[in-house]
């Protein structure tokens, strides 16, 4: 079989000169874009680390919050830390279940119903609502009748959190297919036992991945906090009543102090709460993973 | 609808001597009890009328086919048997479906009380994503049973008859999405069975499956029909004349001028009558391959 | 051996029916026990709204509607006036748009076309890093570390452009700690980056492959074919994102408290100092009391009735976009 002589006339090479000039700059401009991304998160997650990591130590994770006058070798962040951890696991507690239910709802019991839609449109919307919008609602529906407290505190974050857990539960139980539903259906199931039994569990991975990244997005915020929990610099063992404190509120403190011993602290802190918020955000790509491996 | 609803016993029907799992011949010498009663049943989906005046019997103990061409409303009928069109919002059944002498659409029924006693296998496979156990065990753990060794019995019970046990006994633990499809479904037959259903629905079972799977589930419900009575649905003709008793044909009524197309049950008999001697033209139109 | 008939033991003894049972209270109360939980947002953003507007009556007394407008803040002498906060609010907003969107929609579009998805997995992780941050985080690196290092630019950009019109509008003045707008403005562009990219990745990945396909087929390079195919599918949806970028830059506080330069201005210069609502809701809160206390719970409600518009017409968008994707 011959070759077939190149004729004249067919020229199979790229488009001439401006075209593909334009499609290469537009290439260009998009590797840019991420580097343009990667510049200053380098920079942030860089400076932290090099400035946080030497303040990290026993002490500092133990340690109580000393005057900012001190220099950075003394005293610790363990009021703000432990308030954290108590504060977030609080909200945590009261978001998530009732996040999920709300998804449940809207999937599972709304149906085409007004109201579903409704609610389901205004949990969209109430993700954009800023933080210190919740602060301030709790500051006058909680506060100014019962007190600072951690509770106040777990109860803005925990408004914070709703509509985030609501939405990514939402999308997970739309992907759970309807023949799922019908099969437990046709064994006799009540909606209730079907969507406990078969429903859930089929899309647990991703509700549980989401909920990990909206605790990851409470436990880094500061200002549903400044006037919930008011900031004082000691431990409090409870919860439920007294100001206390938590990392961002330190952090937000330290940052405008003229001292370099409240500063280096407020490093501290900080690389402390990216690795809070960091971990969580490891452990929801790992529940994603490690439960999806279980299903196929 | 106004006779007194009567709580109807299943008692041991006498067999005919002859009964094997070779039915057909047997069929117009004996007729076992009827399970269902449907009378003038027409199915609406909105305004738009599925499927208008279908009237038939599904007698006990026997494998029952509805054949037809698409979209004549043979699955929608077999829906309204267990109450899965209640899933449907704009779904309305009027005229009256009896089952064991009880309306079946009564105010006072319970469409999961209906279910747990007439079960349903899907065309497409459609194993929870749990355990081959828990599959099995899934419908009597709903139903109250929680004793380990009863349920042990009841899963190998169950699929030792969906003649599955032999190739999964060893990896009970082992995901149901994990199974190739013959396997799958034969699981979800076993899932159907571990109620203890009265009735097996099966809506085209075998349609997304291999011919050597489909011999395998056809001949599973030959071994199942002494203890239930099974309506199927299915595209295949050959599979209705290899299985089944009884034969419903369905079809669509069009209304030339108006596009006004509902479903209908056009002849309903024996299945070797309706094979070899259909007394309707379209029924012998469509058996002998010229439609549909 | 079929256990049809059994007794159901959930049956209603004296039923009249056989099959009849009533639904088991379990099902009913889970039913209720999630619609409690959906009626929980309605019921969440109805009371945010009233509480804090009441709270706010006292501000709205003494300045008025026109507090909103008036641009007399001066605590110590009772005057309210918001407009310094609004204005401030909106022009970092604003620079945050303008900064964050090309790069948020371009890196989009190198993540749905340009990168096989094997690379695309990583670099999503990066994006999403960059959202791990917290505010806090930001601000505390903004001031300590951005500010003054950025503000030795700001001297040289505001020098070099002495005396040219239109640009030392904008970018003239003087400014002793890099604190600015525009420092505000960029921090709030890093954190509202990983949003808008994976909302418009979402909103890029419904464009059906058969329009690009058929780009393609046509000849058209890389470039041409998102210009053609993709852009006009995912325009509102695009539109929608960077509303609701807009929203989150808008709301945002702590950054922007400790990068803005904390002092109520209204200029055109970038490079200065000025402040904005939830700034300085942010930074005064603490100490303020009485009427003080209601201006500042005032703005509170402002930013919340905005950033509900915003989402709502967002949303819309974003709505749009998809509805028309898939009935395409």
């Amino acid at each position: 079989m011959a070759i077939a002589a190149e004729q004249p006339g067919v020229d199979l090479r790229e488009p001439a000169g401006w075209r593909r000039t334009k499609n290469k700059i537009a290439t260009v401009l998009m590797w840019v874009a991420f580097a343009a991304v990667l510049v200053p998160l380098g920079f942030v997650l860089y400076t932290v680390i090099s400035k946080g990591a030497p303040i990290i130590s026993g002490q500092f994770l133990t340690g109580s919050i000393p005057p900012n006058i001190m220099p950075a070798n003394f005293g610790g962040m363990a009021p703000a830390i432990i308030g954290t951890l108590e504060i977030t696991a609080l909200a945590a507690v009261m978001a998530i279940p009732l996040g999920v239910l709300g998804a449940v709802y809207i999937n599972e019991y709304g149906g085409n119903r007004v109201l579903a839609r409704v609610i389901g449109f205004m949990a969209d919307v109430m993700t954009g609502v800023p933080s210190i919008v919740m602060g301030l609602f709790i500051f006058t529906i909680w506060v100014l009748h019962f007190g600072y407290s951690g509770l106040a505190g777990a109860f803005a974050l925990a408004c914070l959190m709703l509509p985030l857990v609501i939405r990514s539960s939402y999308e997970m139980l739309r992907l759970v297919p309807d023949s799922l539903r019908e099969a437990s259906y046709a064994l006799g199931a009540t909606k209730a036992r079907v969507t406990l039994t078969v429903v859930l569990p089929a899309a647990i991975a991703g509700i549980i991945s989401g909920a990990l990244l909206a605790v990851a997005r409470a436990s880094g915020e500061t200002a549903p906090l400044l006037f919930t929990i008011f900031t004082v610099e000691a431990t409090n063992s409870n919860v439920f009543s007294g100001a206390t404190t938590a990392l961002p509120n330190q952090i937000f403190a330290n940052a405008s102090q003229p001292y370099v011993g409240a500063q280096a602290r407020g490093w501290g802190a900080a690389l402390t709460l990216i690795a809070i918020a960091f971990i969580f955000m490891i452990a929801a790509r790992v529940s994603t993973a490690r439960f999806t491996r279980y299903s196929r | 609808m106004n006779q007194p609803e009567e709580h109807v016993v299943k008692t041991e029907l006498p067999k005919p001597a002859a009964l094997d799992s070779r039915r057909a011949e047997y069929v117009s010498d004996y007729t076992s009890a009827p399970v269902f009663t449907a009378k003038s049943v027409s199915i609406y989906y909105g305004s738009f009328r599925a499927v208008t005046d279908v009237s038939l019997d599904i007698h006990e103990n026997e494998i029952t086919a509805f054949i037809g061409p698409s979209g004549c409303g043979k699955t929608t009928v077999l829906r309204t048997l267990n109450r899965m069109n209640d899933l449907i919002p704009s779904a309305r059944v009027e005229g009256d479906v009896h089952y064991r002498g009880a309306s079946l659409y009564a105010s006072s029924v319970s469409p999961t009380a209906v279910r747990r006693r007439i079960g349903m296998v899907f065309q497409k496979p459609n194993p929870f994503p749990k355990s081959i156990y828990d599959n099995v065990a899934y419908g009597p753990r709903i139903n109250g049973t929680r004793n380990k060794a009863t349920l042990d019995e009841i899963v190998e019970r169950s699929l030792r008859q969906a003649a599955l046990w032999d190739e999964v006994k060893n990896r009970l633990n082992k995901s149901g999405l994990g199974l190739s499809g013959g396997q799958a479904q034969r699981l979800c037959i076993a899932r159907t069975l571990a109620v203890e259903p009265d009735v097996v629905l099966m809506d085209e079972p075998c349609s997304a499956l291999d011919p050597i799977a489909t011999g395998r589930i056809e001949d599973l419900m030959q071994e199942i029909k002494s203890r239930y009575t099974i309506v199927i649905v299915t595209h295949n003709m050959q599979q209705a004349t290899r299985v089944s008793d009884r034969t419903a044909f369905y079809s669509v009524l069009r209304d030339e001028k108006s596009d006004f197309r509902t479903g209908v049950l056009v002849e309903y008999g024996s299945t070797r009558q309706i094979f070899e001697d259909p007394h309707d033209s379209r029924t012998q139109a469509y058996v002998t391959g010229r439609i549909g | 051996m079929s256990a049809a008939v059994q007794a159901d033991p959930a049956d209603v003894a004296g039923s009249a029916h056989p099959l009849a049972q009533r639904r088991p209270l379990g099902d009913r109360v889970f039913g209720w026990l999630a619609l409690a939980a959906g009626l929980l947002v309605l019921v969440i953003l109805v009371l945010i709204a009233v509480t804090t507007s009441q709270q706010s009556t006292s501000w709205f007394s003494h300045e008025g509607l026109s507090g909103i407008f008036s641009t007399d803040w001066d605590p110590a002498t009772d005057h309210f006036g918001a407009m310094a906060f609004v204005f401030g609010t909106a022009v970092t907003a604003l620079v945050a748009i303008i900064l964050a969107v090309p790069v948020s929609v371009a890196l989009a579009l190198l993540l749905t076309e340009v990168v096989p998805p094997r690379w695309a997995r990583p670099i999503v992780y990066v994006v999403d890093l960059l959202a791990v941050v917290p505010s806090v985080v930001w601000g505390l690196w903004g001031i300590l570390v951005f500010a003054p290092w950025v503000q030795h630019i700001y001297s040289s950009i505001a020098s070099g452009l002495t005396g040219i019109p239109v640009l030392s509008f904008l970018f003239g003045g003087t400014n002793t700690s890099g604190a600015a707008f525009f420092t505000a403005g960029l921090i709030l562009a890093f954190m509202i980056t990983p949003i808008v990219t994976s909302l418009s990745r979402e909103v890029i990945a419904t464009v059906p492959s058969i329009d690009k396909e058929g780009a393609y087929a046509l000849g058209a390079t890389r470039w041409e074919m998102i210009r053609g195919a993709v852009w006009p599918h995912s325009q509102s949806g695009v539109v929608g994102s960077v509303l609701l970028g807009l929203g989150r830059a808008m709301g945002e506080t702590i950054a922007a408290a400790l990068v803005i330069g904390s002092s109520p201005a209204i200029t055109s210069h970038l490079f200065s100092p000025g402040y904005s609502m939830p700034a300085v809701i942010a930074n005064q809160f603490g100490e303020s009391s009485g009427t003080f206390r209601a201006a500042l719970v005032g703005m509170g409600v402002l930013l919340f009735a905005i950033t509900i518009i915003v989402n709502l017409v967002a949303r819309g968008f974003v709505e749009r976009s998809a509805r028309r994707a898939k009935g395409a």
